[in-house]
């Protein structure tokens, strides 16, 4: 058993992220454990742009702006587990895991958990047919276009408007291979606008809505699929099935947090973002674990993911030096339109303004979003528009959160 | 004339609105100036950035992902493709290398370490 | 060369009677048309040791299903196959679905299983908590168990193979010419001969039998499709559920599976041909509704994968194993449905002592090893063990598969051990590495090039399950 002050889970965006704010919040003794051969996450394979506007001012590619922090992690001198894959956590702060020189056991005096999350699968959606080859998650062909330089079709069909989806249709295109349709089960697309623009309609690439895969055709390599229109109940529709031949079906269907590890160290998990219920600091209900990063909610946008993440590694270094006392906890609630809100809890005596992320339920043309404790109104905020498939955040100050007790909700309204 | 945008600048993703009256093109709808150079180089010039990968010949299986430097012309993206598919490179690579010069204007450089 | 024994179909019982031959100074080739073993219904059944009291009494079913228990747990042991005594239970909802319930028991004692009990609804669910309400009567059958199919039928093979039988792949039979020897051609021409010749083609066995020169009996593919789901749910149960046949259908189980999962199914479907394995939406609703009918609150939102088998069956409902009445060397193992895993070591004892009564002499070999490593030994390792493993083999510290926890020396074993994996699926039956709940998303890329590497091929040849099943269309 080796001892850390802080055992990162994780080197993608957020644990890079939490790590460099954790080692410059003084705790030096950080550290990173990933199963990769190097630091950087999914990003390293997202090498399209439009990453660090928000962040950092200007526009990046994944492997960029994966860069700009695996170099901050490297000049601080933060120690990296390559290779290293966590295997089991425990409520008191032990971390086992595996790489080439054995097994590893670290006891933690605090643990970021930075995971991120994976694709759903082919399986979790009972598509009907056959299972030949040429079927992937978008991920896993990106993936393999990306980084090992593979074609993975010619003729391809992608399920679901997810960003990753919406991303491949480019890639694929710039490839050379003919994608017939984007489909998208629900009635609104997943992904942001701008995918939308610069990933599809520059190329014709058709999107059709409340449209799904119903059969998958083909022995040993996909040959087609049937594709249908869905009724309310979001089954296909017999009389609007059509045929569409493709060698290729990729998935973009949605992303789950990794939570296994979070569930053995018996973590409760919020049953809508699938992640760890945390507070304005990113603890969980265990002190001193944290949770950032699309392990804890899946984000649209990388620069939102750091942005978590600094707060997670600042609040694991102020609870090792005995910062985070037990404070008035006041928690959040989804109210009217809203899906989510997060963090859940959130203490009042917080001498910081506290941003709250969220989740809209539904499309919405210009809302106004309140959040409100009783009947104290602690902050509004006007959008133009509001769509699930992006993040929203609002800022409550710290005079305002003076004022919460008991719940906060976060509700919108049409205007 | 009028065109419905829709920005692709930032995630926002604002819906802008474009008239075009012969060289002059008014935009409404917009929250920054980007946005609004967007609309009108969208009328004007359209441009975008392309972004692939370029085999490394002297590491196995392995890419080093690439960007064209500045934006090119919309209906250039193929020409670039062709371009960038026929180039290949040799490790180390560095993070702003040139891999294609001179192309439609800007140059094709490295956006990944290949140690 | 000339072979004394060939076997058409590499699955549980062509691999149980090849490693049954396996003991022998024999001669054994398998013949398989796809590009792995247990291809067929053994890649896909319920993959449960019944107890015997379904078979109608004096049936070769009730005889070697009994017979079949032991045997089987017995012969899992020397392969390190993990199984579970579970028990069963077989349920009534209502006063009407009763009376099945006592027929299953009363026959259940006249085939000679042991240990049976009838159980009221309420002592049913103390055993099984989750259990519905609704459930009335139930029969516990406690040497019922649960076994993981394809690793059964791997490990036999596998074992076979170490003790000297051979395995053709990709061996699709085309023509069957009987002199005094079999001589037996593939699609792609390539020729092997047999003294006596084994057909344990399942849903082809009638046209193995055919092109043999025996036509006597037909096939009636079965397709049966089933629900998977997530690890998170494996403790749902701990007994196999079944219902009792009504009208409305032969009854859908929920089972923990060997491997920790949770398995619904199957449908019973009629289907033109052994290839319909496809998945209907009608299916997957029965599946869900008649589930429910036993265990309400199966999680359905946690399946993780959906499959279907297509198993054979005859008219007279019976296993057909016998020497051929038409055809002089040719033995017929066919019809072999349920309970045909559970009796798959005691169908092979009787295949054997039909070869020997029509003439094969069985000569001992004194090194036969009927045993084999597990492939779940890494797995199931401590950490001090893994630890001293990983720093003799370092392989086995770099993890592939993160849902399942697999080591890229798990995924090599599979590729270099009997019999060794050729496509990506086939490492997934292996090791599960792709199995969970990702389903191979993060590490097929990872199983491709290990794959690729260990076999010297490019990886656009590596495919998911054999010829035609390519992954990489080709080089960037």
């Amino acid at each position: 058993m080796i001892n850390h002050d802080i055992v990162i889970i994780g080197g993608g965006p957020a644990g890079m992220a939490a790590a460099i704010a954790a080692y410059d919040a003084g705790i030096k003794d950080t550290v990173i454990l990933d199963r990769e051969d190097s630091i950087g996450g999914i990003l390293r394979q997202c090498i399209h742009n439009g990453f660090g506007l928000h962040k950092l001012g200007r526009e990046l590619t994944g492997p960029e702006y994966a860069d700009v922090f695996a170099k901050q992690v490297y000049e601080r001198g933060i120690k990296v587990y390559t290779e290293t894959m966590v295997t089991d956590l425990t409520a008191d702060k032990v971390v086992t895991a595996t790489n080439r020189e054995g097994i590893l056991k670290i006891q933690a005096k605090a643990v970021i958990l930075a995971m991120g999350c994976r694709e759903r699968s082919r399986g979790a959606l009972n598509i009907c047919g056959s299972r030949p080859a040429g079927i992937f998650s978008a991920g896993t062909a990106q993936k393999l276009v990306n980084c090992e330089g593979y074609a993975v079709g010619k003729r391809v069909v992608i399920l679901g408007s997810g960003d990753i989806g919406l991303i491949m249709a480019r890639r694929m295109s710039f490839e050379g291979a003919k994608v017939e349709a984007v489909c998208e089960i629900m009635p609104y697309s997943g992904g942001l606008t701008r995918n939308i623009v610069q990933c599809l309609e520059d190329y014709n690439i058709p999107l059709y809505l409340s449209t799904t895969v119903a059969e998958i055709h083909g022995k040993q390599r996909l040959e087609g699929v049937t594709i249908a229109q869905v009724g309310p109940d979001r089954r296909p529709i017999e009389e609007t099935k059509r045929y569409i031949p493709c060698d290729t079906l990729l998935l973009s269907v949605g992303l789950i947090p990794e939570n296994e590890l979070t569930r053995t160290a018996g973590i409760p998990i919020d049953p809508v973002t699938n992640g760890a219920l945390v507070d304005e600091n990113r603890q969980t209900a265990i002190p001193g674990i944290f949770a950032c990063g699309n392990v804890l909610q899946v984000h649209d946008l990388v620069d939102y993911v750091s942005d978590e993440a600094e707060i997670a590694g600042n609040g694991a270094a102020a609870y090792l030096k005995g910062e985070l006392d037990k404070k008035a906890t006041v928690s959040t609630k989804a109210g009217y339109g809203v899906r989510y809100v997060l963090p859940q809890t959130v203490s009042a005596l917080s001498d910081k303004p506290v941003s709250l992320f969220l989740r809209v339920a539904n499309p919405y043309g210009k809302v106004r979003f309140t959040v409100k404790s009783g009947d104290q109104v602690l902050a509004t905020a006007v959008r133009l528009k509001a769509v699930p498939g992006e993040m929203e955040k609002i800022n409550i100050p710290a005079e305002k959160l003076a004022l919460a007790s008991g719940e906060i909700t976060v509700s919108l309204e049409e205007l | 004339m009028t065109r419905n945008l829709t920005c692709i600048i930032c995630p926002r993703g604002c819906s802008l609105v474009a008239e075009i009256n012969g060289n002059e093109v008014k935009v409404t709808g917009h929250t920054c100036p980007k946005g609004e150079q967007y609309a009108i180089d969208e009328c004007t010039n359209p441009v975008r950035t392309v972004t692939s990968i370029v085999r490394v010949t002297n590491r196995e299986d392995t890419m080093v992902s690439c960007k064209t430097e500045n934006p090119i012309p919309k209906d250039k993206i193929f020409d670039v493709m062709a371009i960038i598919r026929s180039t290949t490179v040799e490790a180390p690579v560095s993070i702003g290398d040139v891999l294609c010069d001179d192309v439609f204007g800007t140059r094709v450089i490295a956006t990944k370490e290949i140690k | 060369m000339i072979y004394d024994v060939l076997i058409a179909g590499a699955g549980v019982v062509g691999g149980m009677v090849a490693r049954e031959l396996s003991k022998y100074k024999l001669s054994v080739c398998i013949l398989e048309k796809e590009n792995d073993v247990a291809m067929g219904a053994s890649k896909a059944n319920s993959g449960i040791v019944h107890g015997g009291f379904d078979p109608e009494p004096d049936t070769l079913k009730a005889k070697l299903n009994v017979a079949g228990v032991e045997m089987l747990y017995e012969a899992a042991d020397q392969l390190n196959v993990p199984y579970k005594k579970n028990g069963s239970l077989v349920c009534a909802f209502g006063a009407s679905e009763e009376p099945a319930v006592h027929e299953l028991y009363e026959r259940g004692l006249i085939n000679g299983v042991k240990g049976m009990e009838k159980l009221s609804g309420d002592e049913a669910r103390k055993i099984e908590p989750r259990l519905s309400e609704a459930c009335t009567l139930a029969l516990h059958i406690p040497s019922a168990g649960i076994v993981c199919p394809y690793q059964l039928t791997l490990s036999a093979i596998g074992n076979a193979m170490d003790n000297g039988v051979e395995l053709k792949r990709n061996f699709e039979i085309t023509d069957i010419e009987k002199t005094d020897l079999f001589t037996v051609t593939s699609y792609k021409g390539e020729t092997v001969q047999g003294r006596y010749f084994i057909n344990c083609a399942g849903c082809y066995s009638d046209e193995i039998a055919a092109k043999a020169g025996d036509c006597s009996f037909n096939i009636i593919p079965r397709a049966g499709e089933y629900l998977l789901l997530d690890k998170t749910e494996g403790e749902t149960v701990t007994h196999t559920i079944f219902q009792v046949p009504t009208p409305e259908g032969k009854g859908i189980l929920v089972s923990p599976t060997a491997d920790g999962n949770l398995l619904t199914g199957p449908t019973a479907a009629v289907v033109e041909t052994a290839e319909n394995t496809e998945i209907t939406q009608n299916g997957v609703d029965t599946v869900i509704k008649f589930a429910a009918k036993s265990v309400p609150s199966v999680q359905f939102r946690q399946v993780i994968t959906s499959f279907a088998g297509v198993r054979s069956s005859e008219k007279n409902g019976d296993f057909i194993i016998e020497a051929s009445k038409k055809v002089d060397g040719l033995v017929n193992v066919a019809a072999i449905d349920s309970p045909g895993l559970t009796s798959c070591v005691a169908i092979a004892r009787y295949v054997v002592g039909i070869l020997e009564d029509i003439g094969l002499a069985l000569d001992a070999k004194d090194n036969w090893d009927g045993t084999r490593v597990n492939t779940h030994a890494f797995r199931e390792m401590n950490d001090e063990e893994k630890d001293a493993y990983i720093k003799a083999n370092p392989a086995y510290g770099k993890i592939i598969c993160r849902c399942e926890t697999i080591s890229e020396g798990e995924i090599l074993d599979a590729i270099r051990r009997n019999p060794k994996a050729l496509d990506v699926d086939s490492v997934k039956r292996r090791t599960r590495a792709g199995m969970g709940r990702c389903q191979g998303g993060f590490c097929s890329p990872y199983v491709m090039k290990l794959i690729a590497k260990e076999q010297g091929i490019p990886m656009e040849q590596v495919t998911k399950k054999g010829e035609g099943s390519y992954i990489a269309t080709g080089k960037i």
